[in-house]
């Protein structure tokens, strides 16, 4: 294959990575009052990157990097969550800075360069992409934490998932390390034949390494330590950005590198994943009880979503990875739409409130409001008429299939214990006494659009997507088999 | 005879040690960013000793990616620390938490 014919397929990420760099240079001559154009040429380049997907399918640069469907689909919903955590940004920045500084012009951008690193990662069918896309991603997922300088929070959130995220970029690499080493190759193909011929010590080491650095990207127990505290202190669009398509990414590099790579070793990551999912339900529904921080429990809300998705991957067929998929499909769209409800919580200076006690009586001074969280809450829980039920079927279904019957059965015993503290929400917004916080009036027609558009395809509505998308999910996990 | 086994085990000294350097220090964020180098170096002893063992030119390819990686990192790291140390100005390890949990 010719160096033309491996650029074209890979052509999405040279979309976003060319955009970036442009857009990098009009921001560095026009400075924060290009902030507004950048970041609609940036959505419209998220766009085009994904229409780009629609070509051709195959393998370029000699295997490094994958173009398959199992890619596409991961790749549609990461450049919807960014898109979205584009469009949300600029009004969160200009209230919430001290400064009135606006939205810098490199948010945009850095999102957009965080993309390519997605793209990579979930594209990549060699030890040696994976790892330069999860850097990409990582490296502007940390200046997108510490975003809004002037807050400390902000700061120590950057600080605290650059120490973890480093040190877990460092154990995935030593795992790389030692599999490259008793396989005597990078590429995942070569790698799965290693596999093969029955699992050393060396190459068993080298996949519990991978896998705990891979279980640390996607912030799943027992390395889940950074989330709830990174979620908190970020600026609220980048905790949307990091609750959505870095997960997708990340839980997709996983499955590929399980299913493609180290599928003849299926025995012995099974293991690892089974735990994972089990402690990451477990804690995720358990913890969440006692917060008083909207965005720390939508971060244990996430490390709970996460461990569901595992049970998925922990089945191991075809059927569980569709299942995975539309799990993520669904969460991308619930979390967005949930992030953009807290966005709304902001006081009559346009601070952000992140305390769940300023939600009491809620229903009476904002119905619309109210009934979009409601939404979103009984969707997480998993409540049957709301969509968020679905995907959490399919996947224990897939455990079911494979006689995985233990797992599934604490699986929706977490998600009960998880009902609790959805529900609590929406009883604190329809049956307490509202405070004397009132919040500012929401005029922005993209926030509002997009609350509506996100809450209308989670409410029963969304059942009429299940024949197409369950066919995606399904065309998309049988190209990894 | 110095052999593979030897570089290994060297490997697996530094990355230990590195681990328990970011967990075990409790004063000054910079000796964490100098044990998440000393983690990478490890990974990058590892590479190169399998990629002569093997005679195969990926790993010290690897190592090269791996050197790039690690500066940016380290660069990113250290500005992130210069915003923090701005606004707190502290950067012992035991001050960072304003958020608890």
């Amino acid at each position: 294959m010719s160096y033309a014919e491996s650029l074209s397929l890979t052509l999405s990420e040279v979309i976003l990575a060319a955009g970036a760099l442009v857009l990098l240079l009009v921001a560095g001559w026009a400075g924060d009052k290009a902030t507004r154009l950048i970041s609609w040429i940036a959505v419209v380049l998220l766009a085009v990157a994904g229409l780009a997907l629609l070509g051709p399918a195959g393998a370029a640069f000699g295997g490094q990097y994958q173009a398959d469907s199992f890619a596409a689909f991961a790749k549609v919903l990461i450049y919807f969550a960014a898109g979205a955590s584009i469009l949300i940004a600029p009004r969160f920045f200009q209230l919430a800075d001290g400064s009135h500084m606006g939205l810098r012009a490199e948010y945009p951008i850095l999102i957009l360069l965080a993309c390519v690193g997605m793209g990579m990662m979930v594209s990549a069918g060699d030890l040696l992409s994976l790892y330069v896309g999860l850097e990409l991603n990582s490296l502007a997922a940390y200046v997108l934490a510490s975003f809004m300088r002037s807050d400390q929070r902000s700061a120590e959130a950057g600080l605290k998932y650059f120490v973890l995220g480093a040190l877990a970029s460092g154990i995935l690499l030593y795992g790389i390390s030692l599999v490259y080493g008793f396989t005597g190759t990078t590429a995942f193909d070569g790698i799965a034949k290693a596999y093969g011929d029955g699992v050393s010590m060396g190459e068993l080491f080298g996949l519990v390494f991978v896998f705990a650095g891979l279980a640390f990207k996607v912030s799943a127990v027992p390395f889940h330590m950074w989330t709830p505290d990174v979620y908190e202190g970020a600026p609220t669009p980048v905790t949307t950005f990091f609750a959505s398509a870095p997960k997708v990414a990340a839980l997709c590099m996983a499955i590929r590198v399980a299913v493609v790579a180290m599928g003849p070793a299926a025995h012995q990551w099974q293991q690892i994943v089974i735990f994972a999912a089990l402690a990451s339900t477990i804690l995720g529904g358990v913890a969440a009880i006692n917060q008083t921080n909207i965005k720390r429990l939508l971060a244990y809300s996430s490390i709970n979503n996460v461990g569901f998705a595992l049970i998925g991957l922990a089945a191991g067929t075809q059927q569980g990875i569709a299942a995975v998929l539309t799990y993520l499909a669904v969460y991308v769209v619930m979390t967005i739409g949930s992030f953009v409800c807290v966005l709304q919580m902001r006081d009559a200076e346009g601070r952000p409130i992140e305390a769940i006690s300023a939600l009491a009586g809620l229903s009476r001074s904002r119905p619309g409001l109210s009934a979009a969280f409601a939404i979103f809450m009984f969707s997480l829980a998993g409540i049957p008429p709301l969509f968020g039920f679905w995907p959490k079927f399919l996947v224990f279904d897939a455990a079911v299939a494979v006689g995985l019957l233990p797992l599934a059965a604490v699986g929706i015993a977490t998600s009960v214990i998880g009902a609790f503290y959805y529900i609590k929400i929406v009883k604190i917004i329809y049956f307490d006494e509202p405070g004397e916080e009132v919040f500012a009036a929401n005029n922005n027609v993209v926030e509002t659009g997009l609350m509506l558009l996100t809450a209308l395809a989670v409410s029963p509505i969304g059942y009429l997507a299940i024949p197409v998308l369950g066919q995606l999910s399904d065309r998309a996990a049988g190209s990894l088999f | 005879m110095i052999g593979l086994m030897h570089y290994l085990v060297v490997g697996a000294i530094l990355f230990v040690l590195g681990v328990l350097g970011i967990f075990l220090n409790r004063k000054n964020v910079i000796i964490i960013l100098m044990s998440v180098e000393l983690i990478l170096l490890a990974v990058n002893i590892n590479l190169v000793a399998f990629s002569v063992y093997l005679g195969d030119l990926v790993g010290q390819i690897f190592a090269m990616f791996v050197l790039t990686v690690a500066a940016g990192e380290a660069a990113i790291g250290l500005a992130i620390l210069v915003i923090y140390f701005r606004g707190r100005g502290t950067i012992a390890v035991d001050d960072i938490n304003r958020m608890k949990g």
